[in-house]
């Protein structure tokens, strides 16, 4: 699904990811863990196609495409999404013509008709009942008011709406309360198949009782330090950072 | 790849005015220059009677005794008035019946601005009373008006067939002396529409003008009336595009409006006269003064969506006279490359309880300078009057300008004034937002600006409201490969 190797970039002349290697086959969950800073948005961003970051050496495969020569929307159209650490609001422009026009520019992109009213109504109510999003916020404008809460459900809403093969959540469990963090897991298990992948960025292990990684990696100063499965997790958990940062040092 | 703010920038500003386009039409024209005789001239070709030409010539006097304005904040070369030919008409000299008998040349212009014949046939509902260069060429729904008793034509044409309506209320909402521009209006205008609602009567179908400047260096003095008496309603639509040109060509209208008592008048604009190239170089000079009066009970409601002209000073007001009357302004200006606008409203409130709101969505790009200067007036008697204004700017480029100006004056203590105001730059976090879910960077642009200005585009009428969000996509677009 993608292959990232060696990944360098930095932002305002200051190196964030300094040699970053990851691979994520379809079907497979991959937990990134880390310290603040450490570079886990920088990793989603850079995947995504922000501009701001000048990658400085190394490559990216996605699917068969050199993804770092791909622009923003094209990315996003060849079925990366990213469900943002912070999402944006849009004020004036309802959820609703949002989506669709997102939709009808993936669609058009694939050289698919423009999704009918009907269609897309059905599956507004379809995907919102699958993350619990009252159906009034679907006509709201984009994120204008929401809660915390609402906001990153509206994230998974909006994954869900797109279908697409590879998904990054940038602690997307950051402010939730149980409740929609059980919400929020059950979206993502429930849309997981064998043709896509999800890469679950978070500071917690507590989101992934509920969504259970394939693997499990630590992010620490701009590289993946540490692989494991899910008892890496309940580890870091445990003994927090320091010992990584202990055994990173003593290399 | 993706797009930074500077390179969204400098292709904001590389946008090719799209509907630049000139109709070969022949022109009946005058002498170029400003005096008596070309005054003299203009009223002669009309027909006009005797105590229009005096209106007119008072005008003129008046008008030479003024001196033109200067504190709007636009810069400009000041045109020369003997340089420009005052008055100019499309050759044919017979009215058109239907469609079906207008030039084809006409109509091929006609499908450049979007109003096909094929478009009109359908778009039942809309009469449009197109006017090329200063004389009306063709006017239809006429007959469904006729028996309502609604009077909708050329003003060149009230003035023959209705001379007491147009004499008893022209110049009451404006007079002749009000401003340098006016004045200059009331002597040499040409033509415009005259509308006339009967007490009680509500217009089943929205009017619609679409004006056009044709001859090159045609100075394009309009003049619109519109009468809404006792109870009536009346929703009127203006809009315009201009072809390409050279030289700055000047433009200033007026237009009046009078709602009596329980009488409601919204009036819509969508202005896009040719701006000018993207060095600045041509575009028109766009000086209006629109004004409206209300009287008890009455409501007017002015709902403008600018994207056109070099330079813009336009600010339409409301004097709301009769109690319990109500004043609305919705605004959206676009400004790019170098065009400067200088628009806003005045809100003068005379009756008691009167109230009035002002929403102003101003967008710059490229090297522009937008302004909002707005007035709200509270006289002496106007107990309890209420005013609401919000005025927005938004910044597309790091060179552009907003400024707001707004202005209160209060005599009555009993007023309540809310103002907010709040200037933000389109966000790259938005732009990137968009784009990471696959949308393009110029949909993403235009998607956004449509949202800042939703609440004013919820003002238009439908069928306007989509021709205004096209061309604020087209006034934004970027030529992005
Ligand atoms: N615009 C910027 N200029 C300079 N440094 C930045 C900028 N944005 C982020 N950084 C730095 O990059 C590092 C990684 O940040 P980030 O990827 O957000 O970390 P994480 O998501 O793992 O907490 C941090 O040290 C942060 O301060
Ligand atoms: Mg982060």
């Amino acid at each position: 699904m993608i292959k990232i190797s060696n990944l360098h970039a930095s932002i305002n002349g200051k190196e964030i990811l300094k040699g970053l290697n990851l691979e994520v086959k379809a079907g497979e969950i991959h937990a990134i863990m880390g310290p603040n800073g450490a570079g886990k948005s920088t990793l989603a961003s850079v995947l995504a196609g922000r501009e701001e970051y000048e990658i400085t050496e190394g490559s990216v495969d996605f699917d068969g495409q050199d993804l770092l020569e791909l622009s923003t929307e094209d990315r996003a159209r060849e079925g990366l999404f990213l469900a943002f650490q912070y999402p944006i609001e849009i004020p004036g422009v309802s959820n609703i013509n949002f989506l669709r026009t997102s939709l009808n520019e993936i669609r058009d992109y694939k050289g698919e008709e423009q999704i009918s009213a009907k269609d897309f109504l059905a599956k507004v109510k379809e995907k919102s009942a699958l993350v619990e999003l009252d159906s009034k916020l679907a006509s709201r404008s984009v994120n204008e008011g929401f809660s915390g809460g609402e906001k990153k459900r509206n994230e998974i809403f909006q994954m869900a709406m797109l279908e697409p093969k590879l998904a990054i959540l940038d602690e997307t469990d950051s402010g939730l309360d149980i409740d929609a963090l059980r919400i929020v897991a059950n979206g993502v298990n429930k849309l997981k198949s064998d043709k896509n992948a999800t890469i679950v960025i978070t500071h917690y292990q507590r989101l992934l009782d509920y969504i259970i990684p394939d693997f499990v990696h630590v992010l620490y100063d701009g590289r993946i330090v540490k692989s494991g499965t899910k008892e890496l997790a309940l580890e870091l958990e445990e003994k927090g950072y320091d010992w990584i940062k202990a055994e990173v040092e003593a290399h | 790849m993706g797009y930074t703010e500077n390179e969204l920038a400098k292709d904001l500003e590389n946008q090719e005015y799209k509907f630049g386009f000139v109709t070969d039409i022949e022109s009946d024209k005058a002498p170029n220059g400003l005096n008596e005789d070309i005054i003299r001239f203009i009223s002669a070709k009309k027909n006009e009677p005797e105590w229009l030409l005096d209106h007119r010539l008072k005008a003129f006097a008046t008008w030479k005794t003024m001196t033109e304005p200067s504190w709007a904040h636009v810069h400009y070369t000041k045109p020369n008035m003997q340089e420009i030919c005052f008055y100019s008409a499309p050759k044919q000299t017979k009215k058109y019946e239907s469609w079906d008998d207008v030039d084809p040349e006409m109509k091929e212009t006609m499908k450049k601005l979007g109003i096909s014949m094929e478009e009109q046939k359908r778009l039942t509902g809309v009469a449009v009373d197109f006017v090329m260069d200063s004389v009306s060429v063709a006017t239809s729904f006429k007959s469904k008006l006729n028996e309502l008793g609604i009077i909708f034509c050329s003003f060149s044409e009230a003035v023959q067939e209705h001379p007491e309506l147009v004499r008893k209320h022209m110049g009451t909402v404006v007079p002749t002396s009000d401003n340098y521009y006016a004045a200059l209006n009331s002597a040499v205008f040409t033509d415009g529409s005259f509308c006339y609602i009967p007490k009680g009567v509500r217009c089943p179908m929205e009017l619609s003008t679409y004006f056009r400047i044709n001859e090159g260096g045609t100075g394009q003095f309009e003049r619109t009336l519109v009468v809404a008496d006792e109870g009536s309603y009346v929703s009127y639509l203006e809009g315009c595009t201009a072809p390409q040109r050279d030289e700055n060509q000047l433009h200033a209208a007026v237009v009046e409006l009078i709602a009596l008592e329980n009488a409601e008048i919204k009036y819509s604009t969508v202005q896009n006269w040719y701006p000018g190239n993207k060095e600045g170089i041509g575009g028109i000079f766009n000086f209006v003064t629109k004004r409206g009066i209300c009287e008890r009970n009455a409501k007017i409601s002015w709902t403008q969506v600018e994207t056109g002209s070099a330079v813009t000073w336009k600010y339409p007001s409301c004097i709301l006279k009769g109690d319990n009357s109500v004043g609305e302004f919705y605004s959206v200006a676009v400004t790019n490359n170098y065009q400067q606008a200088d628009t806003g409203t005045k809100m003068i409130h005379l009756g008691k309880n009167t109230k009035s709101t002002i929403i102003s969505k101003g967008i710059s790009a490229g090297k522009s300078q937008n302004s909002y200067r707005g007035l709200v007036q509270i006289h002496k008697n106007a107990t309890n009057a209420r005013n609401f204004s919000q005025c927005d700017s938004l910044l597309m480029s790091d060179e552009c300008g907003a400024h707001t100006f707004p202005y209160i004056e209060c005599k009555n203590s009993s007023a309540k004034i809310e103002h907010e105001a709040t200037t933000s730059k389109i966000g790259e976090d938005q732009i990137f937002y968009c784009q990471q879910r696959g949308i393009h960077i110029e949909k993403a642009i235009s998607l956004i600006v449509n949202g800042y200005c939703k609440e004013v585009l919820n003002q238009l009428p439908m069928e306007f409201a989509v021709e205004a969000q096209k061309l604020l996509e087209i006034s934004l677009e970027g030529s992005v490969g």
